[in-house]
């Protein structure tokens, strides 16, 4: 089981939603924009996973350049513009990706998940690129990933060290980076999760970094479909969370 | 006046980075009788027709499609083949 | 060669009969015109008229299925059968085989099997929100079934995952019987609010058809060029040209989904359909008919990829990701809206008419026949009609629209019993080999390619999306929320079961048809769920062979008794003929695929992984039958004997029992006995609940490996044993405990003690029939 210590937080699977969390104000939620390119296909699994820790969610169609006051945004999981040609090479040239980067600049929270991961890539937000998976296959499984740092807006509440059980569905998740980049990677304390057992062949067994400035995160394991006990764990809750708090 | 030139771009895994569908068939190559084989390399052929003035014009606007969409620098080269087209029409 | 309107012999064989029509269709034909029709009619009867479209050969049988119950909403006939499972929320199920593309090109075959059934579950207005298939291969051993086998999972991987769509379930199974033709079955559910509905129908005078979606192309189109009007070249460059293969666009058909759903929820969709085999030939026809109207058709305004596409290639192509929308003409801006924002090409093509004539027109109104390669001489020139008002183009064909879709021939093909059937039974001489070695023998069967592990293959599959997926793939059933944007809410879930059996059905079709349907009733019942629905996909050989057409005779009355045994109706179904290679028949193979629902899914229910400490039981009869068991056919070669009879008052009261036990939350794990035997479920559980067993009381070990019917293994904490004890004997259910789990040895008293890791280590043993390696070497002891 994953151990679910965080900074001075009770390790229960159920973190409080923030709403509350903020002593005596009204409930005010964060507004979550999450990105749908065509060909996105994990959006709708992201609002309800977000729901479920008590933020509102809302769709930002890739064509459109507002970002509707969002506080922070995700790049969902799927495959944009049927990942033809490369994953997200096709995606970084819409509209709302010059917000996006904007947003991201400007210090904005944000979470690229799989193919959100995929595409931060390509855009420039994050260093590396994903290639395909060293056993060639597609691979859906739960994976063990290690929280290497507590430094980001996707693991402020989070321990590092700490275990988390999080799916993996991906066939181009074989992070790779030159030797200096994975070099400053390291020295900046900017990989926060790693794989326990390597599946996709990762260079560091890396599963997620962030940026210089450590507002944003990509990442190949999906937090959003581990955020009920029902589909196998709850370790993702906190990704989330620690996205919803950097976005205060 | 414009010309018509048939462009070839080569997309292919920089030196150095694993390439592990080349890495697949080289592997396979001996069983089949192929002992001579090695450094495969896999990549994709990208197929084009492009207006401009002169050769060295359309390579170098080639040049910028690559750099901005067909290629990832991170890990991907390309090389460029361009060649006057012989008929008129676009398939 | 000179186009030509009538249907003249050609040097060699008649037109008909190269488009593989009888001479008696053709004069059936030839009255329903009341004339001979040109070559595009004759093209599009003959591939409406083909056994693929008409079931011909199978529909008299098919006639004996019982489809009615109060919550069918829809039944077979339609693009998928629909149920009502309460809450306000409809569920659309369907199977689909691609048996012969999967032969020609794996990927692609698969791949196009899975967009062309989630396109029909779309068309009802449901979202698929899951895919499950049942794969049938040749011999692992043989590269030529490794490559195929390889190359169907990549492309329902490639398809399903890109599209969006979960695989959550299947079975493979590997025999020498499909080396030369695979079976490939894909079955798609999808979820709407009741009221959303919709079904393939055209209505409403002046109403327009729009095709959405892929440009056409020469797709698909094959064993019909004989009719182009000048071959392409010759010899191999033609066959290039028009490739019978079609390949398949995920991003294309995700696009279409999403818009589909968009227009019907905007109401702007008065009917739609996909279209699949025989292209728009089958769409129009079929939307036409249902709805008892006319449509004109003008293929000048078909998008198409190739130039110089002739009418009939356009007709009959089976390009990819299209649909046929009808609409009010006031919707069409709205059409276009939802269409651009998608992406999605459209093009109106054609118009619902009064009367019941299907007409293909090559431009219209005020447009000048934009077809200039195909003049008059291809159809009839407009004087040739009486009603040539409404256009001033051509017409190029004319026929009543339900002759294409309703009025092909049905046969009832020559039936014969093989003569081993009945003398099967009474061979003497014929016993069962002796159990040698238990121990030795488990070991062959944990590392038989069909029982083996198969997590290499469905962990390629996104079996996750939708975050609905409670129990996955690799148990016996799958649980699944239902769950969807737009839907009602609800606490129920849904559980799916893929299953078919060659082994019993070439014993015996009807009784393995019955033990198949109640297999796959007793995998829902594992997961807490009551079966509501069952569809179907036959896999048969030659109908031209009288032995196959008994075969499918005998599956469709057993499927009809256990069905009406078990008060469960058939919603849909497929016939494949024709799986035959090398002068040889496959095995009969009906594939049964069944949806149960669970009235409350508030936990995960229990699987088939065994927990420490538990008491053992074996619920229902004892057998110890072993005639047409996995240890049987592969382990010894013995094919003789006579499968055990299903009892459904005793099948019933089992499954009751276990339903009864799972939603009270009385055991801990739960596996029915199937492939393989007691000794192989008993190890199933115990490798994926990483927990030993020990068992005593088993005098025959013929026992271990029987795949007798009705027999469930549970598994249950103290306290819970008390009440399964106390529940089984209420209910009437024979019990017997058998052991207890705990440790790391597999131990039978006086048969058995074998280690639970080499057990494990065999069955997840090679993982990939495949050129490289694991990507993660297997944790071992």
């Amino acid at each position: 089981m994953a151990s679910l210590l965080s900074k001075g937080r009770v390790a229960s699977p159920f973190v409080k939603p923030l709403a509350q969390g903020r002593e005596g104000s009204p409930k005010l939620q964060i507004v979550v924009g999450i990105v749908v390119f065509p060909g996105s296909n994990c959006e709708h699994d992201v609002v309800e996973s977000l729901g479920s820790l008590d933020a509102k969610a809302q769709l930002l169609w890739h064509s459109q350049a507002d970002l509707q006051n969002s506080r922070a945004i995700v790049l969902p999981g799927g495959f944009a513009h049927g990942d033809y040609l490369r994953p997200g090479a096709i995606a970084k040239f819409s509209n709302i990706m010059n917000s996006v980067v904007e947003f991201a600049r400007a210090g904005g929270p944000v979470l690229g998940i799989c193919n959100g991961f995929q595409i931060l890539t390509e855009v420039g937000l994050l260093p590396g690129a994903l290639q395909k998976n060293r056993g060639l296959r597609f691979i859906c499984e739960m994976s063990q990933v290690v929280v290497s740092t507590a430094n980001s807006s996707a693991s402020r509440q989070l321990a590092q060290g700490a275990q988390l059980s999080i799916p993996i569905n991906h066939f181009e998740g074989n992070f790779t980076c030159s030797h200096d980049t994975l070099e400053q990677l390291q020295q900046e304390d900017r990989i926060v999760f790693r794989y326990l057992n390597n599946p996709n062949g990762s260079v560091d067994d890396i599963a997620g970094i962030t940026n210089e400035t450590r507002n944003v995160v990509g990442m190949m394991p999906h937090p959003e479909r581990a955020c009920d006990p029902m589909l196998g764990s709850s370790d993702g809750i906190q990704v989330l969370a620690s996205l919803l708090e950097a976005a205060q | 006046m414009a010309m018509k030139y048939e462009v070839l771009v080569e997309v292919s895994l920089r030196e150095g980075i694993a390439d592990p569908q080349g890495a697949t068939i080289e592997r396979s190559l001996p069983a089949l009788g192929f002992e001579s084989i090695e450094s495969v390399r896999v990549g994709k052929a990208i197929r084009f027709r492009i207006q401009a003035d002169d050769a060295s014009s359309a390579k170098s606007t080639v040049q910028q499609v690559c750099e901005r969409l067909l290629a990832n620098p991170v890990i991907e080269d390309t090389a460029i083949t361009i060649t006057e087209a012989t008929t008129g029409d676009a398939k | 060669m000179t186009p030509d309107n009538s249907n003249e012999p050609n040097e060699t064989e008649p037109l008909h009969r190269l488009l593989g029509l009888t001479d008696d269709e053709a004069g059936k034909i030839a009255t329903i015109l009341g004339r001979e029709p040109n070559h595009l009619e004759l093209a599009m009867y003959s591939v409406m008229w083909s056994e693929h479209c008409s079931y011909k050969s199978s529909r008299v049988h098919l006639k004996r299925l019982p489809t009615q119950a109060p919550h069918v909403l829809v039944g077979p006939g339609e693009n998928a059968g629909v149920i009502d499972v309460g809450d306000g929320i409809a569920v659309a199920l369907r199977i689909e085989s691609h048996n012969h593309p999967s032969a020609i090109e794996p990927y692609q075959g698969a791949a196009t099997g899975v967009g062309g059934i989630l396109r029909d579950i779309f068309t009802m207005g449901a979202r698929p929100i899951c895919l499950a298939d049942s794969l049938w291969f040749g011999s692992p051993e043989s590269p030529r079934s490794r490559w195929i086998c390889e190359g169907v999972v990549s492309g329902i991987s490639g398809y399903g995952n890109a599209v969006g769509v979960p695989t959550i379930a299947g079975e493979v199974n590997f025999d020498e019987a499909y080396s030369g033709n695979p079976l490939v079955n894909v079955m798609c559910i999808g979820v709407l609010p009741k009221e959303r509905l919709v079904l393939g129908q055209a209505s409403g005078s002046g109403n327009l058809a729009v095709l959405l979606g892929q440009s056409t192309g020469r797709d698909g189109i094959g064993g019909v060029s004989v009719l182009a009007s000048a071959p392409l070249e010759d010899g191999d460059e033609s066959a290039q040209k028009r490739p019978s293969v079609q390949v398949g666009d995920p991003f294309e058909e995700k696009r279409l989904i999403e818009a589909c759903l968009e227009l019907l929820d905007a109401g702007v969709v008065v009917g739609i359909q996909d279209l699949g085999g025989a292209g728009l030939t089958c769409a129009t026809s079929e939307t036409a008919s249902r709805g008892n109207v006319g449509m004109d058709v003008d293929i000048s305004k078909v998008i198409v990829r190739q130039s110089g596409m002739e009418p009939f290639e356009i007709m009959i192509s089976e390009s990819q990701e299209r649909m046929l929308a009808i609409i009010a003409p006031s919707s069409l801006g709205r059409l276009e809206e939802i269409c651009n924002k998608w992406e999605v090409a459209f093009s109106v093509i054609g118009k619902v008419t009064l009367g019941d004539k299907l007409r293909i027109l090559s431009g219209s109104d005020n447009d000048s026949p934009s077809f200039q390669a195909n003049g008059p001489d291809h159809g009839y020139s407009s004087d040739h009609t009486t009603s040539s008002d409404q256009t001033s183009g051509f017409i190029l064909a004319e026929v009543p629209a339900s002759s294409l879709a309703q009025d092909a021939p049905i046969y009832m093909r020559e039936m014969q019993a093989p003569v081993w059937f009945q003398a099967r039974h009474f061979e003497l001489g014929s016993r069962p080999p002796d159990v040698v070695d238990v121990g030795t023998e488990l070991i062959s069967l944990l590392a038989n390619p069909s029982i083996r592990d198969k997590s290499w293959i469905y962990n390629q599959y996104d079996h996750q999306l939708f975050l609905n997926t409670v129990v996955g793939p690799g148990g016996d059933g799958t649980v699944l929320r239902l769950k969807a944007p737009g839907l009602p809410k609800s606490d129920k879930g849904l559980a799916v079961s893929v299953d078919g059996n060659s082994r019993w059905c070439s014993m015996n079709p009807r009784l393995g048809a019955k033990l198949i349907v109640a297999e796959s009733v007793a995998n829902l019942a594992c997961c807490g769920a009551f079966p509501k629905a069952l569809v179907n996909c036959l896999n048969f050989g030659n109908p031209e062979h009288p032995e196959v057409m008994w075969q499918l005779s005998e599956t469709v009355d057993g499927i009809a008794e256990a069905c009406t045994a078990m008060h469960l109706p058939v919603v849909g179904g497929n016939v494949s003929f024709y799986n035959e290679s090398g002068g040889y028949d496959i095995p009969p193979t009906p594939v049964i695929g069944t949806l149960g629902v669970i009235e409350k899914l508030l936990y995960v229910p229990p699987t088939m992984a065994l927990v420490d400490n538990c008491h053992i039981f074996l619920l229902g009869d004892y057998d110890s039958n072993v005639s047409g068991s996995r240890w049987a056919f592969d382990l010894h070669e013995y094919k003789g004997g006579s499968l055990t009879e299903i009892n459904f008052a005793r099948h019933s009261s089992v499954m009751e029992l276990v339903i009864s036990l799972v939603r009270q939350r009385m055991i801990l794990s739960v596996h029915d006995i199937s492939d393989g035997g007691m000794l192989v479920a008993l190890t199933e559980m115990a490798i994926k609940g990483e927990v030993g067993f020990s068992i005593s009381g088993i005098n025959d070990p013929a026992e271990l490996f029987s795949e007798g019917p009705s027999r469930v293994i549970v598994g249950a904490s103290e306290q819970g044993a008390q009440s399964v004890i106390r529940m089984a004997n209420d209910m009437a259910v024979p019990l017997r405990e058998l052991g207890v789990s705990g440790g790391d040895r597999l131990a039978i008293r006086g048969l058995m003690n074998l280690s639970l890791a080499s057990a494990r280590d065999t069955w997840t043993g090679q993982q990939a029939p495949a050129q490289q390696a694991p990507a993660q070497p297997l944790a071992t002891s």
